[in-house]
């Protein structure tokens, strides 16, 4: 007699801990394809997983074998004009089958160098943003940046209706009564017994005595009925506390300059960087939102579409995004309530008069609310005057502010580590 | 049964029976249908029962477990064990098989199952109606009967503890990982696992285990050892006389079971070191008969499931739909591809296993000349006899040199070759024909001896009294050489002795090739030194 047994419904994960063990152990493997994976990639794939492909000698499970030389004698099925004593040329090694049938250990990926598997979105990032942290979000949490969320802590005693716990209130109101009937109960059994004893006794019957003990027995009976089933102090309500905890929101300032000197290469690297940063935020924040501004002369908020794609042509003056970016922030993203994070892009070019502008602008307007800012330079030439500029807030700031230069696609994502690498304290 | 897609371009003549026995019908087909469902799987599986009983058929009771693919693939990480302890490797497998799967590459087996009591059967829901039927037949009652019915199962393995003992395993691991530390665990792990084919006793025979038993025997065990360890390694009073003494080796006579030495011998291993070792050569035991056993296993089961399904057939109880899609699977199942064809990987047990029963049955029904000549005493007598007594009394080897048949021989047009690194070419040393049958059917009988298929490697001296070096001997099988994870595994040995230690490739008395770890003694002194 057979059992059978519907197990689709147990956790198909059984293997998780022991593919969470494989990826820890080829960590640094699995962190150099990531890392490979994200330059090589189109911009609009990032948020896909990837496979993985390792040298397959660097995870070999090695068992004795026997290698190639000696004699060795083989069996084969599929004869088609051999005879005893034909001679054949050797095929070329590796190409010869292993006659002798090992099974799966053999089958197995047989004449592949490399191990290929996926890994998913989630663990696609967690490799790629291993190791980095957001900059400066201690100092925020212990500010005033709280939100608050209820969540149930035990019961009370009072509550409005639609809190009442049915199972609490009527488990209370047993035990009452239990509690207050015990004394009562005790005595009927009492009399009950002494009135058996004297029925089945007919000598030691006693009227008066009965008809007294009934009596008795009727007045505590009817005391029992008065307690009530369920009383005002056996209601209990769930009860909620509130919990203070960090802002999960984050907005990130995108800015970058679309003046004629940027071409559409230099702002296809700008947007990996851009990417890059909000899939970052994105792990830590269950909140984003994203403010486009682009600039020549004059600063505009636009959509995403607008902002990568639009061209526009005409001078820099960067000191316009920047003023926007400020009246953004004052208008709508208080940052008692919002983690701000903003990301400048540019070639480099600016107005002559305009750096130290920004510089001012930065200093005085923009840094003290801000919880950091990176500028990206990215040109193949030599630092422009923004640059030089900016390193004397670098200097100021050194928690807060960080800027890198891109030279090549190569670099976005070494740039991208770098500016948000775990910091020692 | 692998699903070995697209392998069925050639399809086998159809069975007789499927003409002839339809007037002899007798009842409805329980199902007609695709899907499957709970209720049907246990008609089908009472009918097999009943027929299995008629033919003998010995077995477990049968625990059938419906899975989806995905638990499916992680029963295949697990080499098909409902419980093993956690080990990367393992999920490499499980990575690697899930990508290979995804892409298309690889099917999946139609079921998978489990040498235990109750014997336990892994159906996949994707399956249809005719699939699970098969799978049943095919698990349920052609592997569990053989099982429990091969006299290496019988011996070797424990089919009433083996969950109980990998559930002990499972948490003592798991244990340890908690207290050493995952990454300790691993170590000794990986250089067992190296060491899993060299760590069975291929002729000492085991006692059976009970998980309880073992906690039990564990503590005593730990503390019987350390105390003999120390008997091994006093070195200090007897010195001198030791000196004298060099002839003597320990062990006495090389030692196959080198997980076994170690586990026993190894003198830095902490206790539950050794208990992990002990853990891996368990687990490597019970796999064993297993390995020896792969043609004949599974040509018993698929002997068996197309003489029960031609018996359902043939009472009606299934369709000619189903009979139709079973024979497709069949003859994929059992499809051989040549030599040059590029999807070859060498011989196919399920192809091999299933000709040579079928063959004993025919022999026995409808001998001719050829087979009185060389079986006499199979000719003519009955066929359920002869393959009973067939798979409980031989493995692989035995059973390939007792059974293999001349015509099976040419069916399957099986020639020998010789590959002598000596020679720029290989030489066809017999086929299939009168002169070579005897010679192809003991070239292939040694094919599938695991003595001659993996090198033999045994622990040969230990310098007791020395520098404690640990010295192992390959030896050597018709001059062939270890491929290069020889020195990987070295090392793995070495880290579980802790001392020098030396392979040597012996042929005959001359030792023509020794790899050592440390590599040599000057570098192990430097790093003294140091």
């Amino acid at each position: 007699m057979s059992m059978i047994i519907d197990r689709r419904l147990n956790g198909k994960n059984k293997s998780t801990v022991n593919r969470q063990r494989f990826m820890n152990r080829y960590r640094k493997h699995i962190k150099k394809a990531v890392s490979d994976a994200v330059n090589k990639r189109s911009i609009t794939d990032v948020e896909s997983g990837s496979s993985i492909t390792i040298p397959k000698r660097d995870l070999s499970e090695p068992v004795f074998n026997h290698g190639s030389g000696g004699q060795h004698q083989r069996v084969m099925p599929g004869n088609k004009e051999f005879i005893a004593g034909d001679r054949i040329k050797r095929p070329p090694s590796g190409s010869g089958n292993g006659g002798s049938g090992q099974g799966q250990a053999s089958n197995q990926g047989e004449g592949m160098d490399e191990f290929t598997f996926n890994i998913n979105h989630d663990e696609f990032l967690e490799f790629m943003f291993d190791g980095l942290a957001l900059p400066n979000m201690r100092e925020k949490q212990q500010q005033d940046m709280m939100e608050f969320k209820t969540h149930q802590a035990g019961f009370s005693t009072n509550g409005p209706p639609d809190r009442l716990n049915i199972i609490q209130s009527l488990r209370g109101a047993h035990a009452r009564r239990i509690a207050l009937s015990g004394g009562t109960r005790r005595e009927i059994r009492q009399l009950k017994r002494e009135l058996r004893e004297m029925e089945v006794q007919p000598g030691a019957m006693d009227n008066e005595r009965a008809e007294h003990l009934r009596e008795q027995l009727k007045e505590l009976n009817s005391k029992l009925k008065k307690l009530p089933f369920i009383d005002d102090i056996d209601l209990r309500y769930n009860n909620f506390v509130k919990v203070p905890r960090p802002s999960n929101k984050a907005v990130v300032f995108c800015v970058m300059d679309v003046s004629g000197s940027m071409t559409q290469e230099i702002k296809d690297m700008a947007k990996r960087f851009f990417i890059l940063l909000y899939l970052f935020l994105q792990r830590s924040y269950e909140q984003i939102e994203v403010v486009f501004i682009r600039h020549h002369t004059s600063a505009k908020e636009v959509n995403e579409e607008d902002f990568f794609y639009s061209r526009e042509t005409g001078g820099t003056i960067v000191s316009s995004a920047l003023e926007m970016t400020r009246d953004i922030i004052t208008k709508r993203y208080s940052p008692s309530d919002w983690n701000i994070y903003v990301a400048q892009a540019s070639d480099g070019d600016n107005w002559e008069g305009d750096s130290s502008v920004c510089s001012k602008m930065l200093v005085n307007g923009l840094m003290p609310l801000v919880q950091y800012f990176s500028y990206v330079e990215i040109t193949d030439r030599q630092h422009q005057n923004l640059w030089r500029e900016y390193e004397s807030i670098q200097d100021s700031h050194p928690e807060t502010f960080a800027m890198e230069q891109i030279k090549s696609v190569a670099d976005i994502y070494p740039v991208f580590r770098r500016l948000f690498e775990k910091k020692e304290a | 049964m692998t699903d070995r897609q697209g392998t069925s371009k050639k399809k086998t003549a159809k069975p007789k029976a499927a003409g002839q026995k339809k007037t002899s019908k007798k009842c409805e087909p329980l199902s007609m249908g695709a899907d499957w469902t709970f209720d049907l799987i246990q008609q089908y599986d009472e009918e097999l029962a009943r027929i299995a009983k008629e033919f003998r058929l010995d077995t477990y009771p049968s625990q059938i477990e419906v899975i989806s693919s995905e638990q499916m693939l992680d029963a295949y990480a697990s080499v098909g064990m409902p419980l093993m302890y956690n080990h990367w490797s393992f999920g490499k497998h499980f990575l690697g098989n899930h990508q290979r799967y995804q892409s298309g590459k690889m099917g999946l087996a139609y079921e998978i199952v489990i040498n235990s009591n109750p014997c336990i059967a892994y159906l996949m829901e994707e399956n249809t109606m005719a699939m699970q039927i098969l799978v049943l037949a095919h698990a349920s009652y052609g592997h569990n009967s053989f099982f429990k019915g091969n006299y290496l199962f019988r011996t070797w393995t424990d089919a009433e503890s083996i969950i109980d003992y990998l559930m002990f395993a499972k948490s003592y691991i798991a244990k340890c990982e908690e207290r050493y530390g995952i990454e300790a665990v691993e170590e000794i792990l990986d250089a067992c696992h190296a060491l899993m084919n060299q760590g069975v006793n291929r002729y000492k025979r085991p006692r059976p285990l009970s998980a309880g038993e073992e906690e039990e025997r564990q503590t005593e065990r730990a503390e019987y050892i350390q105390r003999t360890l120390n008997d091994i390694w006093t070195t200090i009073p007897t010195q001198e006389k030791a000196v004298e003494e060099t002839d003597e080796r320990f062990p006495e006579d090389p030692e196959e079971n080198i997980l076994y030495f170690i586990e026993k011998n190894a003198p830095l291993l902490e206790t539950w070191q050794r208990e992990l070792v002990r853990i891996v050569r368990k687990v490597a035991q019970y796999f064993y008969p297993q390995r020896q056993t792969q043609v004949m296993n599974e040509g018993w089961a698929s002997f068996w499931h197309y003489t029960l399904m031609h018996s359902l057939y043939d009472e009606g109880l299934i369709g000619d739909g189903y009979m139709l899609e079973f024979l497709h699977s069949h003859t994929s199942v059992v499809y051989q591809p040549e030599f040059d064809d590029p999807r070859f990987s060498g011989i196919n047990p399920y192809t091999l296993g299933f000709k040579m029963f079928m063959d004993i049955k025919r022999i026995c029904e409808q001998p001719d000349e050829e087979d009185r000549r060389w079986f006499p005493d199979l000719a003519g007598t009955d066929w359920l006899d002869a393959v009973h007594y067939a798979m409980e009394s031989f493995k692989d080897e035995s059973f390939i040199l007792q059974y293999l048949s001349p015509k099976v021989m040419r069916d399957l047009h099986l020639f020998c070759i010789m590959d002598n690194e000596k020679n720029a070419y290989l030489e066809v040393e017999a086929i299939h024909d009168d002169s070579g049958y005897q010679q192809v059917r003991e070239a292939l009988a040694a094919q599938y001896n695991l003595g001659n298929r993996e090198p033999n490697i045994q622990v040969y001296n230990v310098n007791v009294k020395g520098d404690r070096s640990l010295t192992l001997r390959h030896f050597m099988h018709q001059n062939r050489p270890l491929d290069e994870s020889a020195n990987e595994i070295v090392k793995y040995v070495h880290r579980l002795w802790k001392f020098d230690v030396r392979l040597e490739s012996v042929d005959g008395d001359s030792v023509r090739k020794t790899i050592a770890c440390p590599d040599s003694p000057e570098r192990a002194m430097l790093e003294l030194t140091k």
